[in-house]
This record gives C-alpha cells, sequence and structure tokens, in this order.
C-alpha cells in the first residue's frame, strides 16, 4: 500500500516543519518505505468488530472543578525562552 | 574498608539504622565512584554538591527515627525527569540549556523520601532506541565486555542500567515505552521494573507516547526494587492517567513462597533463529520455577507477532504530536537562520535539534496520523492494540504471572546494528506486547551466554497487581543464585 516518493517525503517534512536537504529526501524514503512495508502486515489481522482502544488500563478520567489553582509564574514561565521581551516570548517578525 | 559501593540498597539502608554508616560516607563512596566512571559516559551531569547536602539532612532525618526506606541512598536520574534548576534535556539537542522550573513528581517523591541525587543519566534520544547509541551526549559503554571488545548498555535507559551495574549508583531511575527499562536491564544483569500503566505519574517526565510511557526502576536486586518503586509511585491530581490507588508494601511481597501459583509460558515467544542459549535459559527458569513449587502452563497470546508492527504506528503518532512542542519558541534551541522569518526559524531549528532516529519516528507519525492514512494506519493499529490486551486479559484467567526471555540476544557491539532501524526494533520484540498492554513487567538476571554477557528472564503481571510480579522475580533471583559481577576495568585503567 505504502510508496512514499521523494514528494510525500517532502510533504510530510514540511508537515512536520522539519527541513530536510534535498539530497536527504531519496534515501529517507527509502527507510520510510522500509519501516511501512514492514508495519503493513496489521492488514491481515482480522479486526472487524473490534473497537480501537482508548485507555489501556480500565480508569476513567477523573472531573475536577474548573478552578484556577496555579498561576503568577510569568518569570518562571519565560525563564527558559531563548528570547523574551516586554514579559512575553519574542520570535521573528511576523507581520510586515 | 568494605567498598560501600557494592552494597544492595536494602543492605545500605539497615547498616544505616543502625549507625553502622553514615548517609555522607555512603554518598562520598558514589561520588567518587562517578568521578570514576566517566570512560562509561552514563552520567551527563554530576550534582555531588546537591548530594551532599542531601546526604547530611538524610543523616539527621536517620538520627531522629524518620527514615524512609530510601533515606541516604545515592541514586541516578535519567534525563528525562525534570529536576529543579538542573539539566533536564532527555538527551536531545532541542532541549539545549533548558532547566526546568518544576520537579518531576517520581524525583519529588525520592526527595521527600530523603534520597540523595548523584546527577542526570545518559539515554536515547527522547528515549527512542535500544543501545544507546542515539544520545546527543554521545553512547553509553556496558560494564560488561565481550571479552575486551566494548558492548552497548541497551537503550533508551542506557546510562541508568550501566551506572547501576556499574556500582555508580545504587539505584536509578528509567521509563519503559516498550522496554526501554526491561531491554537495558537484561543486557547488564540488572533488575529493571516497569509498573503498571498510571502507576507513576508522568509529570514532569519528557513525553514520548503518552499512552505507553511508564516510569520504572533499575536496581541490582529484587528487594532494591520493591524499596525504591514504593517510593516513586503513587496518585498524583497533576497526572490525569495517574491511578487513585494505594501503594501496597511491595517488599513485604516478598515471602519466597510461590507454591501453587500458575506460570504461563507462551508458545508464541519462541522466535525462529533465537540463539539456542536463550531457549535453554527459558528452560532453566521454568525448571526453577518449578521446582519452587509452581505449576508450568502452556498459553498462547495469539497477536503477539503484531505488536511490534502496532507499536511503530503508535508510538510514532504520539511523538509526532508529543515532539510538535519543540519550536524554538518557549525554551531550548532556536535556530532563526539568515533574518528567517518565523516559519524559517521552525523548520530550522527542528533540522538542527532533533537526531536521525527522533526526526524518523516523527516523519513516521506526521504519515500515519495525516489526512487519508489515519484509518489505514492509526486506526487500525488501536484496534489490533485493543485484540493484544485482550490476548493477555484471556491469559490471565488461567496464569498468575508470564515467563518470557527479556531480549532476543545479549548485548551487541556499537555499531553492529544502527544502520537498520528494523534490526534494532526487534529488540523489543519480547517486551513490546506488554508495554502495548499497559501491564507491570520485570527483567530478572538469570544467567550469562556462552561470552559471559548477562541474560535475563522477563516476568509479566496482572495490571496493578506489581506484588505477584516481585514476588516470582524474588524466588527466581534465589534460585538463579549468584552471578558473575562485571569487571571493574574502568577504574583500574586510571
Amino acid at each position: 500500500m505504502s510508496n512514499i516518493d521523494t514528494k510525500t517525503v517532502a510533504k510530510i517534512a514540511r508537515l512536520s516543519r522539519i527541513k530536510v536537504a534535498d539530497d536527504k529526501l531519496e534515501p529517507l524514503a527509502g527507510e520510510l518505505n522500509n519501516i511501512l512495508g514492514w508495519v503493513e502486515q496489521l492488514e491481515e489481522v482480522n479486526t472487524d468488530n473490534v473497537e480501537p482502544m482508548s485507555s489501556v488500563v480500565d480508569v476513567k478520567l477523573r472531573w475536577r472543578a474548573d478552578q484556577v489553582t496555579d498561576g503568577n509564574k510569568q518569570e518562571s514561565v519565560l525563564k527558559n525562552a531563548p528570547n523574551s521581551e516586554y514579559g512575553f516570548f519574542a520570535v521573528p517578525k511576523v507581520i510586515e | 574498608m568494605t567498598d560501600l559501593t557494592k552494597l544492595k540498597i536494602a543492605e545500605a539502608r539497615d547498616l544505616l539504622a543502625k549507625g553502622d554508616i553514615t548517609a555522607r560516607e555512603l554518598t562520598e563512596a558514589h561520588i567518587s565512584a562517578v568521578d570514576g566512571f566517566d570512560d562509561l559516559n552514563a552520567f551527563i551531569v554530576k550534582t555531588p554538591e546537591t548530594a551532599l547536602e542531601q546526604a547530611d539532612a538524610a543523616d539527621a532525618r536517620i538520627q531522629a527515627g524518620e527514615a524512609k526506606g530510601m533515606t541516604g541512598i545515592p541514586v541516578g536520574i535519567k534525563d528525562l525527569f525534570a529536576t529543579k534548576g538542573v539539566h533536564t534535556q532527555a538527551c536531545s539537542h532541542i532541549l539545549d540549556g533548558f532547566k526546568p522550573e518544576y520537579e518531576s513528581t517520581v524525583t519529588q517523591n525520592l526527595w521527600d523520601d530523603g534520597a540523595v541525587m548523584l546527577g542526570k543519566l545518559n539515554m536515547d534520544e527522547f528515549a527512542m532506541g535500544s543501545s544507546n547509541e542515539n544520545s546527543y551526549y554521545g553512547p553509553v559503554k556496558n560494564p560488561w565486555r565481550r571479552g575486551t571488545t566494548d558492548t552497548v548498555p541497551g537503550g533508551s535507559s542506557g546510562g541508568s542500567v550501566a551506572s547501576v551495574a556499574g556500582f555508580a549508583a545504587m539505584g536509578a531511575t528509567a521509563s519503559d515505552t516498550g522496554g526501554s527499562i526491561r531491554q537495558p536491564a537484561s543486557f547488564t544483569g540488572t533488575f529493571g521494573f516497569k509498573p503498571t500503566y498510571g502507576r507513576c505519574s508522568r509529570y514532569g517526565m519528557v513525553a514520548f507516547a503518552s499512552s505507553l510511557d511508564q516510569a520504572g526502576t533499575v536496581t541490582r536486586s529484587v528487594r532494591d526494587g520493591a524499596i525504591m518503586l514504593e517510593s516513586i509511585a503513587g496518585f498524583d491530581a497533576k497526572d490525569s492517567t495517574s491511578a487513585d490507588l494505594a501503594v501496597p508494601n511491595f517488599e513485604a511481597a516478598l515471602t519466597g513462597d510461590i507454591r501453587g501459583m500458575k506460570i504461563g509460558i507462551p508458545k508464541e515467544y519462541h522466535l525462529e533463529g533465537m540463539p539456542a542459549e536463550i531457549e535453554a535459559l527459558w528452560e532453566k527458569g521454568k525448571n526453577l520455577l518449578k521446582d519452587a513449587g509452581a505449576e508450568i502452563i502452556d498459553i498462547s497470546l495469539p497477536h503477539t507477532k503484531y505488536a511490534l508492527p502496532t507499536y511503530y504506528i503508535v508510538a510514532p503518532a504520539e511523538a509526532s504530536s508529543n515532539l510538535a512542542r519543540y519550536d524554538g519558541v518557549r525554551y531550548g534551541l532556536r535556530e532563526t537562520g539568515n533574518n528567517g522569518s518565523l516559519d524559517d526559524m521552525y523548520y530550522n531549528t527542528r533540522a538542527a535539534g532533533f537526531g536521525d532516529e527522533v526526526k524518523r519516528r516523527i516523519l513516521i507519525g506526521t504519515y500515519v496520523l495525516s489526512a487519508g492514512y489515519y484509518d489505514a494506519y492509526y486506526l487500525k493499529a488501536q484496534k489490533v492494540r485493543q485484540l493484544i490486551s485482550n490476548d493477555f486479559k484471556a491469559a490471565f484467567e488461567k496464569v498468575d504471572v508470564i515467563l518470557t526471555p527479556t531480549a532476543p540476544s545479549a548485548a551487541f557491539a556499537p555499531g553492529e546494528k544502527s544502520d537498520d532501524p528494523l534490526a534494532m526494533y526487534l529488540n523489543d520484540v519480547f517486551t513490546v506486547p506488554a508495554s502495548l498492554a499497559g501491564l507491570p513487567g520485570a527483567n530478572v538476571p538469570a544467567g550469562v551466554d556462552k561470552n559471559g554477557l548477562p541474560l535475563g528472564l522477563q516476568i509479566l503481571g496482572k495490571a496493578w497487581d506489581e506484588e505477584t510480579v516481585f514476588k516470582v522475580s524474588g524466588v527466581l533471583e534465589d534460585a538463579v543464585g549468584s552471578l558473575a559481577e562485571p569487571e571493574l576495568w574502568w577504574r583500574s585503567a586510571k
């Protein structure tokens, strides 16, 4: 089923926001086809009437009151930022 | 004077309680062992000052009669647990310089019990790997060598197992997504324990695949594992999948009595081409448990062969989503390029920050989740995952635990498998099924191969029944008897 060409690799690299050099597209296509070709053996499993797993153990997600429990930590939040200005994360200019 | 680094946690705890040794002496001995361990590259950050402060506090606590099991015990912390103010990067370049402003619940639990932090441990980048060759900080060496040839420690918790096997730490935290505790424990002759999904909080653990990630322990004995797991486990409101269950006294489960217990042997774990030594080891384990009074029962887990392909859809899919947060904006590396745009910054940062295996998995994950492929890959995998889980549920109606080999081989040499992703993935063939089903499992060192390298057996249990896994592990450990220790070649190399 899978036949990943260099165009597809370029597309998923774009979706992943990872820059991939043109000469790396071909080898990556080969690797991904190998892996996906191998996982496609799942097609032989009959999964009619099987519900996809949504929770690995029988535990219900808890409810909690919609209350603020933490906050006022601007300095902490920005502490590891590569660049911050005026109490905000700073990024390259977006609007010309 | 006896070498304090050779003590087990349980032995040190008893000596500390009697006042025969102090936490400071124990910690100093380990700080010097860590310094002598540089050649193995297991520690990427050392925290001796913190360790000594914690040791002094532990001594005061012991004197006051308020000691817990882990009080004064020097441990190493896998680099994916957030430690406040201390390097936390899951050994990735993309988290360059990151020092969290918060502490993971697992490590906080250890410090609350008085444990001592020696430093942060090397690992495969974002826990993706089975040989610790994928770390931005370079590979880790296994204390066990094939003659004079280096071997890998397994992965992803390579630093954790190496530091414990090599007597640099008494125990180490680790994490298991598809086998990252059990497989490296097998490669290094250590006791690795992965509890039920939800037993330990994931708060403050760098996420890889959230439906699979679970914290656990690496120690040099089953009893030590029970003591350490009891410390790190427990309900945490900060993790929505943390289970609100009381933590049992795991050590109390080590009764040594497994008479009448039913041990399942899954026929699907006999792999074609598996080394005869592994088959023989499995047979030996079976016989030892039988001699201890257990009943051996043949079982079937029919979907076993589909576990690895299922895992390599589910885990990369979750990873591609989890790792989307690394964008160069809020923390870690930022590569803008020459007056680049915001988009360029994303592309450049992620290209420079992620290693090859991480990129490969993000790309696969993105592909299987993308429009038109979601049903064929991801949904299909989640259905097969349900079938795998059902297999275990059916088996556990007949047996109390399942016994299998932990890994299909002993430790291999660096570079032997790193060129072939699929060959590397096969390392986890015996550990991945239980991860997909969220079940507890342990590696118990059980013998050596023809080159003298450690081999291990895996014990799998029912969800929330860690106690039985510990109990059977303890009996197996006793029955195997004492195994050789690695030669301390790194200490004499100085």
